[in-house]
């Protein structure tokens, strides 16, 4: 299998084929780039070059470095995980979810104070507004799911990661496809599809990545030697699998050209909003809710020392969840014109929806059974506790504005917004952050330096969801109120403009609620950031490959 | 499920899967029953739903519900209970001539609440929710009137708009006297601080205000007028009294004499109803400058 014949060592067909392919596609960007017909797309060209470039010689570079042998994948009988991928991930996590809360407050106080803008194209609410979802849901919320799925399947397989350089492209492909999409908003290279805006060749980018990522998480599955296979496994897999449809389908796009960042979708009109939600909702049913289900499943059981509450219920919670949440998008597009059909399938699916999701949330607290002390020392647990608490509201109040004559009042208003953010904030956040306080420690081998930080954490953020989510209620229902109030007379009461006006206070109040709920995750990384470098470590730091984690 | 080792968890009594991963295991319990009954139950209730309303896509159509709701439907029984709502006032005020409204107290109450409405929702966007006005758009609030201040000519107005390439807008066009050079860029300076100095604004010392006032007579009085007060029959601003719709300052007079100004309003015929805009014409001319 040699490429390259070093004397003791030789090049795999991994590393030989990867660095090929890596040049071939450095050499192709430079193309595209000189002939781009415009700047930015140009830059982005520029970026895979440099991108790819330094792909070739990382792969080099580290065939010189490494042993002869491959790492094996049992030392001692104990498994050799692979953790170093992990800690890019959980690193990158933290970094990219304080950009992705920063920008949130930022754009919060754009809706507070216009002027805010600036008049800068730049740093319009148009561009930031995608800037800011991609970077808390794909960025923050996507690297916590990477990294937690390449730790928890390698712990409860007892298997090392498949493949040398594969987890470090899906880890380190996936962090340039955030680049790539990220600065594409900012200069204004959009698709128009909500939660799906990078343009086509990010979205082919993103596509050769996650293969990637299944085909690693599935064969590390596949290698196990554990006789079964973890209910947090279940959900990963559900998470990944499904992602990969939904971005084919709702990318499907043809370029104007090569050189052009443009594309037009396939889809066309009430189809292609189908398409949309339908992508649009399951990446919440998949990415939001199944993916961050996995890490309940492992975290909370691990840090409470409790076993799962149900493990029945895990499997019938399982398959309900996956069936039902891929019918429930259409109840994006009530009233609309998608058929009357199609928008009572949406609705009704999302009512039958309600107890698989709350299955989850009944596993998760009630394996506190036996540990409910615990809460009161352990604020990383508490925080895992409260998610799945916010998990349980969320999932509750999702159904209820399913319904026609609820989504009549709520859809367009801010309650949308309050409610998608208990679901971010206290669900996605809270699992997230309980699982990295938890991770950590593990990785790098060393106690947390300070649980009293974790403990300001929870409160100061706590404070700032209620606060968020209670003004975006009054400032939602308030919204729709106005907006459907007739005078006496049979004529509207309000102008819009008047709605808006009204809204002020509850935006300045969201935005100090964002503001404590990034105070909260500064002290984190804070908190963190003295863990790996405090001086008890146990263990001298490791390099960032291959580090047994026991 | 217990086929390895049965372990009873001594908590709860319960025993476990017997599988244990990385040291988590999984207990025994079985379905929580109000879990299990509430999920039943909406299941229920979905089946119920789609016997009731349209549900389910077949070959080239889709089940229909028991009692045939569609949403178009619903759409149509609103609209049509709002403008039963309005009919008797609707069509009275149809039936009465625009001078005549104010003598009915009810009728004026109606029409101008119709006419409110409609304002904030079409034509804020520009004049402003409370018809104040903007730079190009003028305050609605105020008794100066471009193309006239009586309800009548209001209601033309906002009918056939102004510049909006429907055959009866009112039309007129300021030349652009310096991009079409006709007026030399010094002559451009002198008559703009003569149209300054009609205001009672200051001018600019060493310009000379008798040239301007010449080329002012020559170029600008046919539509302004001699002393500058304007002509509402082709829309020309009175300059003299203050008011101005982009500005009073040097370099944006001297813009609008150079490259001249145009300003478009929509025709709202076809888009808005007779009533509608009738209701419109006595709203903006009840705001404080209407004319008799």
């Amino acid at each position: 299998m040699s490429v390259t014949a070093v004397p003791g060592k030789s090049m795999t067909l991994g590393e030989g084929g990867t660095a090929f392919a890596f040049a071939i596609l450095a050499f192709l960007s430079l193309i595209i780039a000189a002939k781009a017909y415009t700047p930015e797309y140009a830059f982005h060209a520029y970026l895979f070059t440099a991108g790819s470039a330094a792909a070739v010689f990382a792969i080099v570079n580290r065939y010189f470095d490494r042993p002869a042998e491959p790492a094996p994948l049992f030392i001692d009988g104990k498994p050799n995980y692979n953790m170093g991928p992990v800690k890019f991930a959980t690193v990158a996590a933290m970094f990219w979810g304080i950009a992705g809360f920063t920008v949130g407050l930022y754009i919060a106080l754009e809706l507070a104070f216009p002027f805010l803008n600036l008049d800068l194209p730049w740093i319009s609410f148009g561009r930031l507004r995608p800037l800011h979802t991609s970077a808390v849901i794909f960025a923050f919320g996507g690297n916590v799911l990477l990294g937690t799925s390449f730790y928890v399947v390698q712990r409860t397989c007892r298997a090392r990661l498949v493949g040398d350089i594969a987890p470090w492209f899906v880890i380190l492909g996936y962090n340039f496809f955030i680049l790539i999409a990220g600065t594409g908003y900012l200069l204004g290279i959009t698709q128009s599809k909500e939660y799906a805006e990078p343009e086509w060749y990010a979205d082919l980018w993103l596509t050769i990545v996650w293969v990637t990522y299944f085909l690693v998480f599935m064969g590390t599955i596949m290698r196990r030697t554990e006789p079964h296979i973890y209910v947090a496994n279940w959900f990963y897999l559900a998470f990944i699998l499904t992602i990969a449809v939904l971005h084919l389908g709702n990318n499907a796009a043809v370029p104007v050209s090569l050189f052009s960042a443009k594309s037009y979708i396939v889809w066309s009109g009430v189809q292609d909003a189908m398409v949309q939600w339908w992508y649009g909702h399951n990446a919440v049913g998949f990415f939001l809710t199944a993916g961050f289900l996995a890490i309940m499943y492992y975290f909370i059981p691990k840090r409470a020392e409790r076993p799962v509450y149900s493990y029945r219920l895990s499997i019938i919670h399982f398959w309900a969840l996956i069936f039902l949440y891929i019918w429930a998008g259409p109840h994006h597009l009530h009233y609309t014109a998608l058929p009357d059909w199609a928008q009572t399938l949406g609705m009704t699916f999302s009512i039958m929806l309600w107890m698989p999701s709350w299955g989850g949330m009944i596993n998760g607290l009630m394996t506190l059974s036996g540990a409910w002390d615990k809460l009161r020392t352990d604020p990383v647990l508490r925080m895992m506790v409260v998610s799945v608490a916010f998990y349980g509201m969320a999932t509750f109040e999702g159904p209820v504005m399913s319904v026609k004559s609820v989504n009549s009042l709520s859809h367009y208003t801010d309650w949308t917004i309050g409610h998608v953010h208990s679901g971010a904030l206290g669900w996605v956040g809270y699992i997230s952050f309980g699982a990295i306080y938890c991770l950590v420690p593990w990785l790098w081998n060393r106690p947390l330096y300070s649980l009293k930080l974790v403990n300001w954490h929870f409160w100061i953020s706590t404070i700032g969801i209620v606060l968020y989510i209670s003004a975006m209620w009054v400032s939602g229902i308030l919204q729709g109120l106005m907006w459907r109030a007739y005078t006496s007379l049979g004529f509207l009461e309000y102008s819009f403009i008047e709605t808006v006006e009204a809204m002020h206070p509850f935006y300045v109040i969201r935005a100090m609620g964002g503001a404590l709920f990034l105070l909260g995750a500064l002290l984190m990384v804070w908190n963190l950031w003295q863990t790996v470098h405090s001086k008890e470590a146990a263990v001298a730091a490791a390099a960032p490959t291959l580090v047994p984690a026991e | 499920m217990a086929n390895d080792h049965t372990h009873v968890d001594s908590v709860t009594g319960t025993t476990t899967t017997g599988h244990e991963w990385d040291g988590i295991r999984e207990l025994n319990t079985p379905l929580p029953r109000w879990w299990l009954w509430l999920f039943y139950l909406t299941i229920i209730w979905a089946v119920g739903y789609w016997v009731v309303y349209p549900a389910w896509p077949l070959i080239s159509s889709f089940t229909q519900g028991a009692f045939g709701w569609h949403s178009r439907d619903a759409v149509v029984t609103d609209l049509k209970e709002l403008t039963s709502l309005r009919a008797p006032m609707t069509e009275k005020l149809a039936a009465t001539a625009l001078p005549d409204i104010k003598a009915n107290q009810d009728l004026a109450d109606f029409t101008y609440a119709q006419g409110r409405a409609a304002f904030r929702e079409n034509c804020g966007a520009c004049h402003g929710a409370g018809g104040g006005g903007a730079k190009g758009y003028p305050n609605l609030n105020d008794n100066d009137w471009l193309w006239g201040g009586t309800i009548e000519q209001i209601e033309q107005t906002i009918t056939f708009g102004i510049r909006s390439g429907h055959a009866k807008a009112r039309e007129s066009q300021m030349p652009a006297f310096g991009k079409d050079n006709i007026l030399k860029s010094n002559e451009i300076i002198s008559v703009a601080n003569y149209v300054r100095s009609i205001a009672g604004l200051s001018t600019r010392t060493g310009v000379d205000l008798k040239a301007g006032a010449k080329i002012f007579a020559d170029n600008c009085a046919v539509c302004h007028g001699p002393e500058g007060k304007g002509n509402r029959e082709l829309g020309a601003p009175n300059l003299t009294d203050g008011i101005w719709l982009f500005g009073s300052d040097e370099a944006t007079i001297i813009d609008v004499i150079a490259n001249a100004r145009g300003g478009v309003m929509p025709a709202w015929t076809g888009r808005l109803d007779p009533v509608t805009i009738k209701a419109l014409a006595y709203y903006v001319h009840s705001l404080g400058g209407g004319e008799k």
